[in-house]
């Protein structure tokens, strides 16, 4: 018996629930082609970011303007350059060949945190044919003076100014570190998200014993880390209208079927494809259907959420008295 | 007809007619033309047409000779080509000029006329480039203001076409090149209808075809060669009638109508001035006046100068004349007078009684505008004064006081023409603040956007460093021709709040006056803060005063220290040149035009400027007292300060160099050095600050100093007493100075504030990693006690050079250094070299400096770096030229040489009465370190001694040479636009040569001081000018060619990346008694990178393996057969790494983004390529012949190149 992978996600229909997410591996035609033909479900490009367009825009005017006007003999140091883009450009190209090239829907990512010139972008990605726009809200905390109520408004504030700017479906992708997770997202899904994306995971810093200096290090995640999405999508599939999609720490079949059955439509993967390579999708969509047939679903519409927490058999697993039952029962070599 | 009006100077006019209607353009960057091919290149690569619809092949070539040679050929074979040059690059061309007219060849070449380089370089405007080509049978045209700038270059094309003798198309450098005007464009339909498709079809059938082939360029015998000279006759006799044609057709189609001559001035003249050029603008003004006011005076405007027809010239000249000057912007000392003086007199001594019935006129030459010396009206009226006095003066000058020759005429300097109706603003700004490029933009909206006519025009200082700028603009309901500089303001502008202090400037306001300052003072506080002659000024002349805070509006409106959009704003808001709201409303769309294609967020935050700016401008009431010091802005120099520094250098460092009369100048040139040290600028905002508690005395901050202003000194504890209680002091930790005590100490008013030194600082705090042993603090707040420990610094004794380590990098730091305090720019990547050059070696050594940067910032007026220590001696140095250094170089040492042989014949010869020890003792003397040349100049001194007591031929002559005894040291220096480009075919020559010469090339890998083109060492991928779209090719891998000679020494070296090397390099190069060549890796602000982390850069080129490290040192191919020694380590990053934060690559991925990898590739490719072979070079073992009495050393290590303090 042939199983139905089809999804929905952000109102679009997918082929399979399998997402290639933001990462430097969607950045290159050539990869996305390998994605599709892997039979992914739907690709997410590589995030604009906002840092990125506004140091684009004025490094290339400081750079203009550095030394100029001030010698005789040198009035400026470069040529003048009416064909330069500044990079961001470079990202609406991708974006318009991927749609050129692919048949699945493709997925165009801002990320930033503060409203400004910069989200025109979301336009310009509508404009230049994006399926749906995921907007990565990135944002640290860093300033103590600044209140949990204040960061989350500043959130709202910049889902509904994207909103604003286009009328293709929006997801908006967050990370875990809110006082009320989900009061947080029913508030984005009120802002007018379409779907959220759960969820973010931060690049650390660490430091470097011999330069003795700071810098962000990338870590590619493990299968544990899908844990955190997995309580929360099925804590919050039955409270929430909009799309959701897992990410964090999916790396095989076992994950995606996990977070599919706690609630997710889409799963999305990173780490996974940037270690095996484009053809992973083909290895996982094999698992999952071999999962899927083994057990006798008939569709992935059929499972999605069928162990939410309102349809687990242990509900309360996952919450915080599930905590206490986990240590009890660890019987490990030193216990 | 509809006209496009353009707002753009003289260079753009020319070359927006040029390339329209050319084919092939070859060039080659010079001052004040390099525009004129940067704007061809740039419209050639983004694929703008001619009129035939191709685009322009544009190429550089390797020197204006080789442009001209480019050109030569591509004429024959039949293509329509041109160039662009000025000054010695238009005497480059001389030779191929002869050619292509003798071919009667039709081109037009574009030139900025220049001052070529005599007693001294000067960049600037005049007429003696030309007229040393008025021989070599070309027409040629002078354009006198931008209009005619883009005129003549279309009208002197189609002339050229119809006639086939090529046209010399000129106009004044800088006054016309880059004076910004209001001009109309001439469509694609006029230039067509001007250019002849039949003149262009029967060019072509004369080129070059092995289809119809014939032979030219033949070589005749006394039988022929003068009678096919003279078969040339009939083209030019056919020029007045061809070029009178082509201009009645241009004016039936564009309404603009000129002639060979043109008149101005009262129809019964009886005096008349007779010039060419932009002061025409000027002198046009005068006569206008003085004719308004009755009086019988005219001017001839020279349109065509050759062929000169004196029947054009007489029948503008009315009857009535009886006194005519000739006025030339040139000289030509010895001549009866000047070329257009001549020529005026042979006219009229020829065809003026024929033609006038009436006596002839008394012609006088004069000269005026040298090197852009300013010409204005009131000049004007000064010459026809003289014309009406007694006996006027043949051979005077005009805007000089020349109170030695007593040529100069005199004039009122407050005679002025300008009009009421012609609004006049005069901008004091820095260099770095944004002034000039908002005054542009400001001439732009008013010319472009309005009926008004509107001129700019704008004076940089000498450099390039911490630079003022003055901007003078005017706006009008006529077109304006006023090509002088505005001396009565209804506007005047202070950018900068420090120049109340230092400059004047409401010395240009007329009564009334608007002055607008940026002042971090209120409305009601500044007034209190203004020296004392300014408020005078502002209450004598009742301005209207106001005041912004633009520095802080700025800064919220997060543009940093760019003050230009804020203070364009207050201008436009109070000028009254456009009404407020469609000021402010024309701003913001030039701002959006400007930035709008990069991007949103620049142009929100200039219109946040320019919000904030008009919320932010206060009116001062101005009080009826004076409460400053009223005293004049003259620099008060030191007492020690040389008598010539007081009273000639300070005048010119006060912006009033115009004052000095002539007798205040040496007459050849000569300068004296150690200069810049008198001029404290204190243009730095934050400068460097020690901390002795942190510091690990590795030098590296003094050594990467680019402005010689830290400094290292170690001396004895005693010393301390009566210190500064601010002076900072440690021990010193070295075995060769035991219980000793050292500094490190900052120049506070010679810092530019850039950083390097705190950037390669390897020293933290245990406890903050952010603070350093050097670290950037407020200029404000350090200022006062710095100077005084500068003062005290500068008093110890400097550090004995015998005793120093000259080999390591804190050794090294502790010698004195003889050049100073330079002009470059911040950060600069070339003169740290030339610091260390002088630290290792300065008391005794020649430089012969090409024509570039480091000619510019090591001998600019009105100071100069190179300095001498308290034995009187230091770097001698001398500019030649830019094309020919290395031979200028080695002239040098063949002079040392000569003396050393005159000085042993000598000494031998007079040994009986000078003592035969003595000089057999001067003879045998070894002189391998400085103790031996300190005491080879000890015995010297005592012969001297000798000698000058003795009355013979003999001694008198010895005297004289003996010093060449003493070793010393000849250094070729220059970038890379000499060495690998215009200067290389006689850099090969002396390195042929075998000489004991030292090259050192300062490799920014472009052509840096005119901006940035690219050059044979500009690396593949990078984007310059000349090379908009990437450079295609390879750098030139110099160091190969060099070291194929075998006996050549060879370094190439990266300071950021491994001092020691670079020291080891040095003093190698300097040892080896054949030629040697350093390639300095020199970053620059035409890399695209944040020059305070330069060092950073450098290491990175290291590490990727894109500027390896060796040197090649023929003397151990005689002692472990392998000259050549890899000094940096296998490449450890890729290359994409580095030049991926350098923004003339990024550049590249940002315009084509296919080039940049495909071309990053090969690069990549050739990085290992070079590497792989470099390491096979490592094991070759290599003999070099003819080694024989050279002293042979063993190779050593030069470290392991990380650059840190370990590596000493």
């Amino acid at each position: 018996m042939a199983v139905d992978l089809k999804t929905k996600y952000l109102g679009l229909s997918l082929a399979n629930p399998v997402v290639a997410s933001a990462s430097p591996m969607t950045g290159k035609l050539e990869n996305l082609q390998r994605l599709e033909e892997a039979g992914v479900g739907a690709i997410v490009l590589p995030s604009l970011f906002e840092e990125q367009i506004i140091h684009e825009e004025t490094e290339r005017v400081r750079m203009d303007e550095y030394g100029a006007e001030s010698f005789a003999e040198a009035l400026d140091y470069f040529p003048p350059l009416e064909g330069y883009n500044t990079g961001t450009e470079l990202y609406l190209d991708l974006l318009r060949d991927a749609k050129k090239a692919l048949k699945v829907p493709v997925i165009a990512s801002l990320n930033g945190t503060t409203t400004g010139g910069w989200l025109r972008y979301a336009k310009l990605m509508e404009e230049a044919g994006a399926d749906a726009l995921e907007l990565n809200i990135y944002l640290i905390a860093a300033d103590p003076k600044v209140s949990g109520a204040e960061v989350e408004q500043q959130y709202i504030d910049l889902v509904q100014a994207v909103k604003k700017e286009v009328s293709i479906p929006l997801s908006v992708k967050v990370g875990p570190y809110f006082s009320s997770i989900g009061n947080m997202m029913l508030r984005l899904q009120d802002a007018g998200a379409n779907g959220l994306v759960l969820f973010n995971r931060f690049l650390q810093p660490d430091i470097d014993l011999e330069a003795l200096q700071v810098h962000p290090n990338v870590e590619l995640s493990t299968s544990f880390e899908s844990r955190l999405p997995l309580r929360w999508i099925a804590l919050l599939r039955d409270e929430l209208g909009v799309s959701l999609a897992a990410t964090s720490g999916v790396q095989g079949a076992p994950d995606v079927i996990k977070l599919l059955l706690a609630g997710a439509d889409t799963v999305m993967m990173t780490s996974a494809l940037l270690r095996r390579g484009p053809t992973h999708v083909a290895n996982v969509l094999h698992g999952v259907r071999s999962w899927l047939e083994e057990n006798e679903y008939e569709s992935v519409e059929q499972m999605k959420g069928s162990m939410s927490r309102e349809k687990s058999p242990q509900p309360g697993a996952f919450e915080r008295a599930n905590y206490v039952k986990t240590l009890i029962s660890y019987t490990g070599p030193y216990v | 007809m509809t006209q496009r009006v353009l707002l753009v100077d003289g260079n753009e006019a020319a070359a927006l007619s040029a390339h329209k209607t050319n084919e092939v353009i070859a060039i080659y960057p010079i001052t004040p033309s390099s525009n004129m091919g940067e704007h061809a290149d740039a419209w050639s690569a983004k694929g703008r047409t001619n009129i035939w619809g191709t685009v322009p092949e544009v190429i550089e070539m390797q020197s204006e000779g080789g442009a001209a040679g480019a050109v030569h050929g591509s004429l024959q074979a039949g293509s329509l080509t041109t160039t662009f040059t000025a000054s010695q690059g238009l005497l480059l061309m001389i030779p191929n000029m002869y050619k292509i007219a003798g071919e009667l060849t039709p081109t037009v070449f574009h030139v900025a006329a220049r001052a070529v380089a005599t007693h001294a370089l000067s960049i600037f405007g005049d007429h003696s480039d030309v007229m040393a080509t008025r021989q070599c049978g070309w027409a040629q045209l002078c354009s006198g203001s931008i209009q005619e700038v883009h005129d003549f270059a279309l009208i002197a094309q189609a002339a050229t076409l119809k006639a086939r003798v090529p046209f010399l198309h000129f106009f004044d450098g800088f006054r016309s090149s880059h004076e910004l005007n209001k001009i109309y464009e001439l469509d694609d339909d006029t230039i067509r209808a001007m250019i002849d498709d039949d003149d262009v079809r029967a060019m072509r059938e004369r080129a070059l075809s092995p289809d119809h082939p014939v032979l030219r360029g033949t070589a005749q015998n006394p039988d022929v060669f003068f009678q096919a000279r003279e078969a040339i006759n009939p083209y030019y006799q056919n020029i007045p009638g061809i070029f009178k044609e082509v201009l009645q057709q241009f004016g039936e189609l564009t309404g603009r109508h000129y002639a060979p001559f043109e008149y101005v001035g009262a129809d019964d003249a009886e005096h008349v001035i007779v010039m060419m050029g932009s002061g025409i603008g000027a002198a046009e003004e005068a006569v206008n006046r003085m004719v308004s006011e009755g009086e019988k005076v005219g001017m001839v405007k020279v349109r065509l100068y050759r062929p000169f027809n004196a029947a054009d010239l007489l029948s503008v000249i009315p009857a009535s004349v009886k006194r005519i000057a000739a006025l030339d912007r040139t000289k030509e000392p010895g001549a009866e007078g000047e070329p257009l003086y001549l020529d005026v007199v042979a006219a009229l001594a020829r065809q003026w009684a024929r033609s006038k019935q009436t006596e002839l006129p008394q012609v006088f030459g004069g000269r005026y505008g040298l090197g852009s010396k300013e010409f204005a009206p009131s000049m004007v009226k000064g010459v026809f004064d003289e014309l009406g006095s007694k006996e006027p003066r043949h051979g005077f000058t005009v805007g000089i006081v020349d109170d030695v020759s007593h040529t100069s005429v005199d004039y009122d300097p407050d005679w002025s023409t300008e009009p009421d109706d012609v609004r006049r603003c005069v901008f004091f700004g820095l260099g770095a603040d944004g002034t000039v490029g908002a005054n542009k933009n400001s001439s732009k909206i008013i010319g472009e956007s309005t009926d008004l006519y509107s001129q700019g025009y704008f004076v940089y200082d000498s450099k390039k460093s911490g630079s003022t700028t003055i901007s003078h603009l005017r706006f009008g309901p006529r077109p304006i021709n006023s090509t002088y500089l505005i001396r009565k303001a209804q506007f005047v502008a202070c950018h900068q709040f420090v120049f109340t202090e230092k400059m004047e400037m409401l010395d240009l306001a007329v009564d009334g006056a608007t002055f607008l300052l940026n002042s971090p003072y209120g409305p009601d506080e500044v007034w209190e803060h203004l020296p004392g002659k300014l408020q005078q000024e502002i209450v004598d002349k009742k301005l209207k005063f106001y005041v912004i805070d633009a520095g802080t509006v700025a800064e919220k409106a997060k543009m940093g220290t760019r003050i230009n959009t804020v203070m364009q704003a207050c201008f436009f808001a109070l000028s009254e040149v456009l009404p407020r709201d469609q000021a402010i409303d024309e701003i913001k769309k030039a701002i959006e035009k400007t930035y709008g294609a990069r991007g949103e967020v620049v142009v929100q935050r200039n219109w946040d400027a320019v919000d904030m700016a008009v919320d932010n401008l206060h009116e001062v009431k101005v009080p009826e007292t004076i409460t400053g010091e009223v005293r004049e802005l003259v620099p008060d120099m030191p007492e020690q300060a040389p008598d010539f520094v007081k009273k000639v250098t300070s005048i010119m460092m006060a912006g009033k160099g115009d004052l000095l009369p002539v007798s205040a100048m040496p007459v050849d040139g000569t300068f004296p050095t150690a200069t810049a040290q008198w001029e404290k600028r204190s243009i730095a905002r934050e400068i460097p600050v020690w901390d002795d508690d942190i510091c690990i005395q590795c030098g590296l901050c003094a050594f990467v100093c680019p402005h010689t202003t830290i400094r290292t000194k170690v001396y004895e504890p005693a010393v301390l007493d009566g210190a500064p209680d601010s002076f900072q002091s440690m021990d010193y930790k070295t075995k060769e100075y035991p219980g000793q005590k050292m500094t490190v100490q900052v120049a506070p008013d010679d810092c530019t504030g850039c950083g390097v030194c705190v950037d390669v600082c390897p020293a933290f705090s245990k406890s903050d990693r952010s603070h350093k042993a050097i670290n950037m603090e407020p200029q404000l707040d350090h200022l006062e006690r710095e100077r005084v420990n500068w003062d005290f610094f500068l008093d110890i004794e400097e550090t004995d050079r015998k005793t120093a380590r000259l080999d390591t990098v804190k050794g090294s730091q502790m010698l004195e250094p003889l050049f100073e305090f330079s002009g470059a720019c911040a950060g600069c990547g070339e003169t740290p070299y030339i610091k260390l050059l002088t630290q290792l070696f300065g008391d005794r050594i020649l430089i012969a400096n090409a024509t570039g940067c480091s000619s510019i910032y090591g001998g600019n007026l009105p100071t100069t770096p190179y300095a001498v220590n308290d034995d009187g001696r230091g770097p001698a140095w001398s500019n030649s030229l830019f094309e020919d250094n290395a031979e200028f170089g080695l002239g040098m040492r063949l002079s040392l040489e000569s003396h050393m042989e005159l000085a042993v014949h000598l000494l031998k010869k007079m040994a009986g009465d000078l003592g035969e020890k003595t000089v057999q003792g001067i003879l045998d003397a070894e002189q391998n370190d400085e103790t031996d040349i300190e005491a080879q100049r000890a015995r010297i001194a005592g012969v001297k001694d000798k000698l000058s007591k003795m009355d013979s031929e003999d001694a008198r002559n010895l005297l004289k040479v003996i010093d060449a005894l003493a070793n010393k040291s000849v250094w070729i220096v220059g970038g890379d636009g000499w060495a690998y480009d215009i200067g290389f075919g006689g850099v090969d020559h002396v390195l042929a040569s075998g000489r004991n010469v030292n090259l050192l090339i300062l490799d920014t890998e472009v052509y840096s001081n005119t901006g940035g083109q690219a050059s044979k060492s500009t690396p593949r991928a990078a984007v310059a000018k000349f090379a908009a779209g990437g450079k295609p090719g390879a750098k030139k891998d110099f160091g190969m060619i060099a070291m194929s000679y075998g006996n050549v020494y060879v370094g190439q070296i990266a300071l950021g990346a491994n001092p020691k090397q670079t020291i080891k390099t040095f003093l190698e190069a300097e040892s080896w008694p054949g030629p040697s060549v350093i390639i300095a890796y020199s970053q620059c602000i035409a890399h695209g990178i944040d020059m305070t982390t330069g060092m950073t850069h450098q290491k990175e080129a290291v590490n990727s393996g894109y500027w390896p490290l060796y040197r090649f040192d023929p003397r151990h191919s005689e002692t472990d057969h392998h000259p050549f020694q890899l000094d940096s380590k296998k490449p450890k990053i890729p290359y994409t790494d580095f030049a991926t934060k350098e923004a003339r690559f990024a550049m590249l991925e940002r315009i084509d983004s296919e080039a940049f990898h495909r071309l990053t590739a090969i690069a990549q490719e050739e990085i290992d390529e070079r590497w792989r072979l470099y390491e096979q070079m490592a094991s070759v073992e290599r003999t070099v012949p003819g080694m024989t009495g050279v002293e042979t050393v063993e190779p050593e290590d030069a470290g392991n190149g990380s650059g840190d303090a370990n590596d000493q």
